[in-house]
């Protein structure tokens, strides 16, 4: 229903709200009580000098009889039936709810916002303890250490003999257990009071634009078209983002914009060889640096690669600024990287390429093929620190070469279970890594 | 000779406890601990039952799964779930793939046992 043909409904409203008869309010006007009725129910229009007169007498400026509600509210009303369409809601009928029940209309706008506000919250804490790789290999690995001493006390607990030889099995099985349990959740409740104690819980820019990142697979066409706006795209992509993160986010859509006007999806494509990427090889191919071809390469559609490759990016001091992890390689939210990375190699030599097949820590054990290199990320100053910024592109591999041995690698010291690692610099949430006894035979069948 | 059940698990004490029960039951019990080469263990064993974990060295639960769905001799082949994660995302993830059952971590042995029963005397 047009809103103009409401101004009727907005009177009566007004009317009642005032506490006046429609009789008592037709006199002050000096029309019918008949006439203001027809008015009242939208049947006759009304403007002019008798919309002014009923707007003086009920003391309201004429366009709040006229006009309505805000366009705000009608808005947030349109989206809270949208999102509850199966109930059913008089759609048509949202301009003259909010105009006879201005109230009640902002009430629930409000209380749509405050739950989409609030369900955005739960989503993000939901899908941090799905994702945050400290949360989740320490669950993991509590939850399946409790399981294996579960069923292992029930056997020893059953009544009856058990073979002497698996008793004995199994009571060490549960000595080993219980300890590995008692030093991960130990170490688990110490993380989470952290946690709590220095506001983890709420989402840093850096995660925010993590998230954003992620969800587009770190690819975004428009700013592989020429003239693009980097700002006007980090508003519209980020505009649910704190400012913070909206500017973090507006310098990667710039950096972008830029690598793609440098290199062209075309070039890239047509440079690309079959099998990995060898950013190094492109660059030389390509008259680029390493460092912009690496960023391309973790930034294409989905489909040019083999495989998606990752990409960590750190500043002069170590801390990482992007991140595109893979499923098999987590780069740790808050925490610094594994000191092993080839990451942290190329730092410490700046413009020297650095190559290294790699496998991160986990069940996995997936292979990488690891390249990095240290560029300038603002110009050189005589007498001033270089601000070099070290890029690593991981490339995911079949297997690590017989002449080329791999390296063994971490996601960050908290989630390691490499006790003995030279490179540690705090416990592992996760405690010692599992002894690696191999299970006896089975009192029936073989076990590999 | 009892039936054989293929036991795709990574953490040694669960399999033991697990290889421990199923064999008392009657089960010839094999097992086996790295996600890559799990399908063609399959193949191998062409196990009358098998219980799979999730997160797997080299390849996850639900790949594994989704390839031997693929095949046409393995389509009916009673798969359970073993996994540490419950969350309604993952049984989403594990009903695509095609699984018969599913179970998470920690569980009861009677509870294990039971789904096992149910898991080969459903048609």
């Amino acid at each position: 229903m047009p809103r103009d043909t409401l101004t009727g409904s907005r009177i009566r409203e007004r009317r009642i709200m005032a506490g006046m008869k429609q009789a008592e309010l037709a006199r002050e006007a000096n029309i019918s009580a008949s006439y203001l009725n027809l008015i009242e129910h939208n049947r006759r229009r009304i403007g002019g000098k008798l919309l002014v007169d009923l707007a003086r007498i009920l003391d309201v400026e004429p366009t709040v009889l006229t006009e309505g509600a805000e366009a705000t509210l009608i808005a947030a009303l349109r989206e809270a039936a949208a999102a509850r369409s199966a109930l059913g809601p008089e759609l048509d009928r949202i301009d003259e709810f909010a105009g006879r029940f201005p109230g009640w209309a902002g009430v629930l706008a409000d209380a749509y916002r405050r739950t989409v506000t609030l369900e955005r919250t739960v989503e993000t804490l939901s899908d941090r303890l799905t994702h945050d790789p400290h949360l989740a290999a320490a669950l993991h690995e509590m939850l399946s250490t409790v399981t294996a001493i579960r069923s292992t006390a029930a056997i020893l607990a059953e009544p009856g003999d058990i073979p002497a030889d698996w008793q004995r099995r199994f009571h060490r099985n549960v000595h080993e257990d219980s300890a590995r349990l008692a030093e991960s959740s130990q170490a688990l409740v110490r993380f989470l009071d952290t946690a709590a104690e220095t506001g983890d819980a709420a989402a840093a820019p850096q995660e925010q634009v993590d998230a954003v990142l992620a969800e587009a697979g770190h690819a975004f066409a428009a700013l592989e078209q020429p003239g693009v706006e980097p700002a006007s795209l980090a508003a519209e992509v980020g505009a649910d983002l704190s400012a913070p993160a909206r500017t973090v986010l507006e310098a990667i859509f710039g950096r972008h914009a830029r690598d793609a006007a440098a290199l062209p999806l075309d070039r890239i494509e047509a440079a690309l060889g079959e099998g990995a990427p060898d950013p190094f090889a492109l660059a030389a191919a390509l008259d680029a640096s390493p460092a912009r071809v690496m960023r391309r390469l973790a930034t294409l559609p989905e489909g040019i690669l083999p495989a998606p490759a990752g990409l960590a990016i750190c500043d002069r001091a170590g801390a990482l600024v992007y991140r595109k992890p893979l499923p098999d390689f987590p780069l740790p939210l808050f925490d610094a990287g594994c000191p092993l990375w080839p990451l942290y190699a190329a730092l410490g030599q700046p413009m020297r390429p650095v190559s290294e097949t790699v496998v991160p820590a986990g069940r996995t054990r997936r292979t990488f093929r690891a390249h990095a290199v240290a560029e300038p990320a603002a110009p050189l100053v005589p007498g001033r620190p270089a601000l070099f910024e070290a890029h690593m592109l991981l490339v995911p591999v079949e297997a690590a070469a017989p002449d080329m041995p791999a390296l063994d690698v971490g996601t960050s010291c908290r989630i390691c279970p490499r006790e003995t690692c030279p490179a540690r610099r705090e416990p592992s949430i996760l405690g010692p890594a599992s002894s690696g006894a191999q299970p006896p035979e089975a009192p029936a069948g073989a076990a590999d | 000779m009892g039936r054989e059940l293929l036991l795709i698990e990574d953490e040694p004490n669960i399999i033991e406890a697990i290889s421990f029960l199923l064999s008392r039951e009657g089960w010839r019990v094999r097992s086996h601990s790295n996600g890559l080469d799990a399908v063609d263990k399959v193949r191998a064993v062409r196990p009358d039952a098998v219980i799979l974990d999730v997160m797997l060295p080299g390849r996850s639960g639900y790949e594994i799964l989704a390839e031997l769905r693929a095949e046409p001799d393995f389509r009916d082949l009673p798969v359970m779930m073993l996994t540490a994660r419950g969350q309604n995302r993952d049984r989403e993830l594990a009903e695509q793939s095609g699984v018969s059952r599913f179970m998470t971590k920690p569980f009861a042995n009677s509870e294990m046992l039971e789904a096992v029963r149910a898991l080969v005397a459903a048609p």
